[in-house]
């Protein structure tokens, strides 16, 4: 169960995706991230719904386990949906109404809208980044992108390796987490009953030895990488060198359109009319 | 080219920890007065039981702890004054280096490849070169066909096997083994013996297999036992686990073959006590049995 998290999890391969440049992927992914939050319209959720799952495919990762991502966050997702249907006021007539209860049509729209933003984001910022790139080519992007900023002293280099560390210990300590609840349920602990308060207890004597391992582990890494003669990033050269390609450039020019579309429908008044009405905008620019 | 026979010595080598537990401030000996010397090219099992001092040498030679008494030379540096600078100690590394007993542990990045190809990037080589690099240590290990895998998915041998790779790949003079058995299953560990054998008898390189297990040690040219912090024993296979006494007498056993027949020894019976590997021992019991020297 605890395993079904793949968060941060890099699934190697060789489609389209996999071989974007790494710099390219994270100024993708800020654009994608525009793109969800402008959009607020039916039509534009549709275009970001399409786009995103054509991301998917090009990705050629199974869709099950690009759902398995967003299964964490459901309980999330069903609770602000709840408070968005409930508590959003409008005007005219509720579609339903029982004592303060009240419904309205905007309620449901925006209820719907924000769980598909978020599961939007989520799919999206996964399969640009975390699924289909090694974190170690991520880090390298991070510090490519942000080299300009060790001109005025901030530590870039190190900032993104201890990330790729932290990604890179991910799967290692949730099969450590899964070992550790399976000894200690061995002796009958039990970590699926009782009330939030009690389980949230039963979960101390799983963190205390999930942390003392984790420190162990850092330690032992931080000497290991000393031995293979880590020393930041002094006079360091890298394996894989980054290089735009054209397929880096096409693929930026799909996204800058698509984020351009989305702004364009969801700032004109018929846009919820839908594609329609946004192509008769477009053409009636030209 | 004149090259020091000699890559490690140490003389009268300490190291003492202060305790940061409950007894703070008392000094604990790890190692007091470790003498010796390891030849170019030699393959070296330091054996001990846990706790023997023997993972604080490991440390000092790789220059993780500094030692508190004695003298430590490396390739002819003396690396035991605690004032080398930054450029010096880089160098030292790069001529050390260390596999662990931990495989997760000592593995930084979430591709095969790229983790072999972390130290070569360490040490400021040009692309190619790393390239060429990852590719021969991979192969050397027989991990090729698995250097886009990631390594959380490997077996625990396999993992070590890409440590290992890691390490060849930066090209040292020495390459320490600090427990790097202990935690993989017989097969795992088979393998990794065969590599270690290769790495000194192909490539030139010296081994040190830090151990404790007896059969580790005794495919070693040399073996050097070390018991509360000094070394007791020194000497080849066949020398040192011919004192079965004394390797009992510290909490050690020889290898299976060597202690049944210390045991027939015992009981007034002359055996020959060169004998070391299972096939040597099978052959001087099948010996005894057909001269008709034991019965039941």
């Amino acid at each position: 169960m605890i395993s079904d998290i793949t968060l941060g999890q890099f699934f190697p391969g060789s489609s389209v995706i996999h071989k974007l440049d790494p710099r390219m992927k994270l100024i993708l992914s800020v654009l994608f991230i525009a793109m969800v939050f402008v959009a607020n319209n039916t039509a534009a959720f549709i275009l970001l719904t399409v786009f995103t799952v054509v991301l998917v495919l090009l990705s050629k990762i199974s869709l099950a386990t690009v759902l398995r991502g967003v299964k964490p966050i459901i309980l999330i997702l069903v609770f602000t949906a709840f408070l968005n249907v409930f508590l959003t006021g409008g005007e005219g007539e509720p579609l339903w109404s029982f004592y303060f209860l009240k419904i309205y049509e905007i309620g449901i729209y925006r209820a719907v809208f924000m769980a598909l933003r978020v599961i939007i984001l989520i799919v999206g910022t996964s399969i640009l980044l975390t699924y289909t790139t090694s974190p170690i080519a991520l880090t390298d992007g991070i510090e490519a992108l942000l080299s300009p900023l060790k001109r005025i002293g901030v530590p870039v280099h190190s900032f993104a390796m201890m990330m790729s560390i932290a990604l890179r210990f991910i799967p290692t300590l949730v099969e450590e987490t899964d070992k550790i609840m399976n000894a200690q349920k061995s002796r009958g602990a039990d970590f699926s009953s009782g009330g939030l308060v009690k389980r949230a207890k039963a979960l101390i004597p799983l963190l205390v030895p999930l942390f003392v391992s984790a420190f162990k582990r850092a330690d032992e890494l931080a000497v290991a990488m000393e031995c293979r003669c880590y020393r930041g990033d002094k006079n360091r050269t890298k394996l894989v060198k980054l290089t735009y390609r054209a397929r880096d450039f096409l693929t930026l020019i799909v996204f800058v359109l698509a984020l351009v579309g989305i702004i364009l429908e969801c700032n004109i008044p018929s846009g919820a009319l839908g594609t329609g009405a946004f192509l008769e905008f477009l053409f009636y620019r030209v | 080219m004149m090259k020091n026979d000699i890559i490690i010595r140490a003389e009268g080598l300490g190291y003492t920890y202060l305790d940061e537990g409950e007894r703070r401030g008392d000094e604990i000996p790890a190692l007091s007065g470790v003498t010796l010397s390891v030849r170019r090219g030699e393959y070296l099992a330091v054996l001990g039981h846990n706790g023997s001092g023997k993972s604080t040498l490991a440390k000092l030679l790789n220059l993780i702890l500094t030692p508190t008494e004695g003298k430590l030379y490396i390739d002819g540096v003396d690396v035991s004054s605690g004032e080398l600078s930054e450029d010096e100690v880089f160098s030292i590394r790069k001529k050390v280096g260390m596999v662990f007993q931990n495989p997760d542990n000592q593995l930084v990045a979430t591709v095969v490849e790229e983790d072999v190809a972390f130290g070569p990037e360490n040490l400021g080589l040009p692309r190619e070169e790393i390239r060429a690099r990852v590719d021969g240590a991979l192969s050397l290990v027989g991990m090729t066909e698995y250097a886009r895998h990631a390594p959380h998915k490997l077996s625990g041998g396999q993992k070590q096997r890409v440590a290992i790779a890691g390490i060849i790949a930066m090209r040292p003079e020495v390459i320490i083994f600090d427990e790097s058995t202990a935690m993989l299953d017989p097969l795992g560990r088979r393998d990794l013996l065969d590599i270690m054998d290769r790495l000194c008898r192909d490539e030139g390189i010296t081994v040190i297999n830090i151990t404790h297990y007896m059969d580790e040690a005794a495919l070693a040219d040399r073996v050097i036992v070390i018991n509360d912090g000094e070394t007791v024993l020194d000497g080849t296979p066949k020398e040192v686990f011919s004192e079965v006494d004394r390797l009992h007498a510290i909490g050690l056993e020889a290898p299976q073959g060597r202690e049944i027949l210390h045991l027939i020894g015992g009981r007034g019976i002359k055996v020959d006590k060169a004998a070391l590997t299972e096939e040597e021992c099978i052959a001087v019991l099948y010996e005894l049995i057909s001269r008709g020297n034991i019965n039941e």
